[in-house]
């Protein structure tokens, strides 16, 4: 009996707990004065770019909400187009192609009008003036390869194409102005088509993995690497000047953010790009001290105060170690949001899966059905489920929230249905014999006897979760998938430890901390016949 | 079918796997609800009764114990009392206990799975008698069990009875153990009676072809 009172007093407590103080729901509430929320994809020049957008903000005494590394194109346009986001750098052809669906076309300036009227008028998200560089595909293979195959143009990557192995981000491979229409518009036909993120397809090229990867002109690794870009003879690719991409309500509301964004119109050259994403991208630049240069290169800012820590930090010369503790307020905050996002949603599913599981065991017919639906939710891939919600929920910790709480409820739901239904059928049809009713043989016989099944698919939805949980990087919930994201755009293994490491170590604990819940939850003698 | 059965008396529903025997064990406490015809219990029709309060005072046996693995034997024990919300429900479930032949001290706090398969059958047949029932209903109460100790738990099953009037219903296929227990046996077939009668007479004269081959088979008869 004080074991059952036990069990059913730990449940409850676990249904009783209500999310605490909403610290993740502050900074999305716009305050009085709003601050200006610049964000950027997940790749180093976007980093790079959103960086001087804030920091030229600051300058000029705005303040600056930072929403680094969203998903990719459709998820950083759709938290504009929706006001999640203010700024974020975007590039022309990309506007026309992947988010206008419209045919490729050559000239810098039509491309400009079209993207700038068109995105005016459907979404009244404005096109700041062009930057001043232009940064295309630039479809790059060794110089090795370039030789022994006289590869100098598209033209010339078509004819060997069906001997060759490619690794292309998985946004160039979907996209129209990406592999589909290169494909059509030179006739190319590759041997393999290898899905790789842009941290490390450079690595998978130079060691020899693959043959040709999808490069950016300004990338600072193509250099790095020695490798030959092949001329986009045939003209496919779009101009891809790269502006400041600018949400609906800024103007309005915080007028004098475009005034200081446009201050960097024009003024960064290609070859100046390519410079400051060699100090990110190779040398390992911290992005704010190379984003502060930049802009005082540039005229833009003053000397700083006094920012001696504000040079270059060496990736190669901290050990990990010493890197990780440095960084360890950081990685406390971080893992603390990232707690949050598991604990909150994980709460929300049990609170939802338990009695949900309960009701179909009422009602067998449907009951599979049901489950396997809520199974189909597992199969959807973390970020095109975040780009879903984006249009309904925004950007920010509650799409995080709601993603990871659709992923908990599977092993939930299905455990405790599989619990309650198989529990003890000799004990459960003795009990009801002798008078129980439903609700008491719930009570104090199937669920008590299901709590160990159902104790292991919380413990397996929080593990997933903990894993999970670093997508919320890719929608700006923060939490340790933020360096990791990061890490993987600026091609810094440390700072996709710094991440990836402590979400491990979470995982571990988590799974720890609810065993020895289960422990205690399991009833008296089933717990101790089970050892 | 009818069938009647008197206070006090214990009836054997014998037959084979599928004759409705256990069908017709569990209708009498509504845990299985009558397609047609009625179940009078002292005169009242059950289906006029609400089903748990009717099934809180029929006891119930099932063959494997149906003990509540999460609870001590006498929390099990106890069941009825508390569902009937009796005072003193961990004293009739010791004095169950004694009656079906385990010791409250030895016993009352054990986990069931502390004891042997006869021990538990005890246990149960204790639950069934704890809120001192009038009918008792027991679906093959010793049929897994090893021959030895199901001879031993049918000794303590008459001696329990010859203490306690309980009209009693016993289904088993093992036509032995209900000459050995039971007033009257009705032997089933099909769902239909075949033979209602006492021990003796049923020995001494099968009514049917059946009951003869029955009684032949189980080696009752030559």
């Amino acid at each position: 009996m004080r074991r059952a009172a036990a069990a059913g007093v730990a449940l409850v407590a676990l249904f009783a707990v209500r999310p605490g103080g909403d610290c993740a729901g502050a900074q999305d509430a716009p305050a009085q004065s709003r601050p200006v929320v610049v964000a950027s994809k997940p790749f180093g020049e976007s980093y790079l770019l959103s960086e001087m957008f804030a920091q030229l903000l600051e300058a000029r005494g705005m303040r600056v909400v930072r929403r680094r590394g969203l998903g990719a194109t459709e998820i950083a346009f759709r938290a504009l187009r929706e006001g999640s986001i203010d700024v974020y750098p975007e590039y022309t052809g990309t506007g026309l192609i992947a988010i206008l669906g419209a045919q490729p076309m050559n000239d810098q300036a039509a491309v400009f009008d079209t993207v700038s009227r068109v995105f005016g008028a459907r979404w009244g998200v404005r096109w700041l003036a062009p930057l001043g560089f232009e940064n295309t595909y630039a479809m790059a293979v060794r110089r090795g390869t370039s030789d022994s195959l006289g590869l100098r143009t598209l033209s010339d990557l078509a004819r060997v194409a069906p001997t060759l192995r490619a690794g292309f981000t998985p946004d160039f491979i979907g996209r129209a102005d990406g592999l589909p229409g290169l494909a059509k518009a030179y006739g190319l036909a590759l041997r393999d088509v290898h899905s790789l993120l842009p941290a490390i397809k450079y690595q998978a090229l130079a060691s020899g993995q693959v043959d040709v990867i999808d490069g950016y002109s300004t990338d600072g690794l193509i250099a790095r690497y020695d490798l030959v870009v092949l001329q986009d003879d045939h003209h496919f690719f779009p101009p891809y000047q790269a502006a400041a991409l600018v949400g609906r309500s800024l103007a309005s509301e915080v007028p004098a953010a475009i005034g200081a964004l446009g201050e960097l119109s024009g003024r960064l050259t290609e070859s100046r790009m390519r410079a400051l994403n060699r100090r990110v991208e190779v040398d390992g630049g911290d992005i704010g001290a190379v984003a502060r240069d930049a802009l005082r290169d540039l005229g833009l800012v003053g000397q700083p105060a006094a920012t001696a820590s504000g040079s270059e930090v060496r990736r190669g010369a901290p050990s990990l170690g010493t890197y990780l503790w440095e960084r360890r307020a950081t990685i406390a905050s971080l893992t603390a949001r990232h707690l949050l996002l598991v604990t909150l949603s994980l709460l929300a599913a049990i609170v939802a899966g338990v009695p949900l599981a309960l009701a179909l065991e009422r009602t067998p017919a449907g009951a599979e059905a049901v489950i396997r639906g809520v199974g189909v939710l597992q199969t959807i891939p973390g970020i095109a489920l975040l780009a879903f919600m984006i249009p309904v929920l925004g950007i920010g910790v509650t799409p995080a929230l709601v993603a990871l709480f659709l992923y908990s409820l599977y092993p939930i739901v299905r455990n405790t249905y599989t619990g309650v239904r198989d529990a003890d059928a000799g004990a459960v049809d003795a009990a009801r014999a002798l008078g129980m009713t439903n609700v008491q043989l719930l009570r104090d016989v199937r669920l008590p006897l299901a709590a160990p099944v159902i104790m292991a698919g919380i413990r397996t939805a929080a593990v997933i979760d903990v894993g999970t949980a670093t997508l919320a990087a890719f929608i700006g919930a923060g939490g340790l998938g933020d360096p990791i994201v990061a890490g993987l755009a600026l091609s810094d293994t440390k700072m996709i430890l710094s991440g990836a490491i402590p979400a491990a170590l979470l995982a571990l604990v988590v799974d720890g901390a609810i065993a020895v819940v289960e422990r205690a939850v399991a009833p008296g003698g089933v717990r101790a016949s089970s050892r | 079918m009818s069938i009647e059965i008197a206070p006090g008396e214990c009836v054997a529903l014998i037959g084979e796997s599928g004759s409705g025997k256990t069908t017709l064990l569990r209708s009498f406490n509504r845990m299985v609800e009558p397609t047609s015809g009625r179940v009078l219990v002292d005169g009242e029709d059950t289906r006029a009764l609400d089903a748990i309060t009717l099934r809180r005072r029929i006891g119930y046996v099932p063959q494997d114990g149906g003990l509540m693995p999460h609870w001590r034997i006498r929390r099990n024990v106890s069941l009825v009392p508390r569902l009937r919300a009796m005072p003193d429900a961990d004293a009739l479930a010791d004095a169950a206990l004694r009656l079906a032949g385990l010791d409250p001290a030895r016993f009352a706090t054990r986990w069931p799975r502390e004891l042997s398969g006869g021990q538990r059958q005890r246990a149960s047949i204790a639950r069934a008698l704890a809120a001192r029932p009038a009918i008792v209903l027991m679906d093959e109460p010793f049929g897994a069990l090893d021959a030895i100790t199901r001879s031993e738990l049918r000794q303590s099953f008459r001696a329990l009875r010859r203490e306690l009037a309980v009209t009693t219903v016993i289904v088993t296929h093992d036509l032995h153990e209900a000459i050995e227990l039971a007033d009257r046996i009705a032997v089933l077939r099909a769902g239909r009676i075949e033979q209602f009668t006492d021990p003796a007479r049923l020995v001494a004269s099968p009514g049917t072809e059946y009951v003869a081959t029955l009684l032949a088979r189980a080696g009752v008869t030559s």
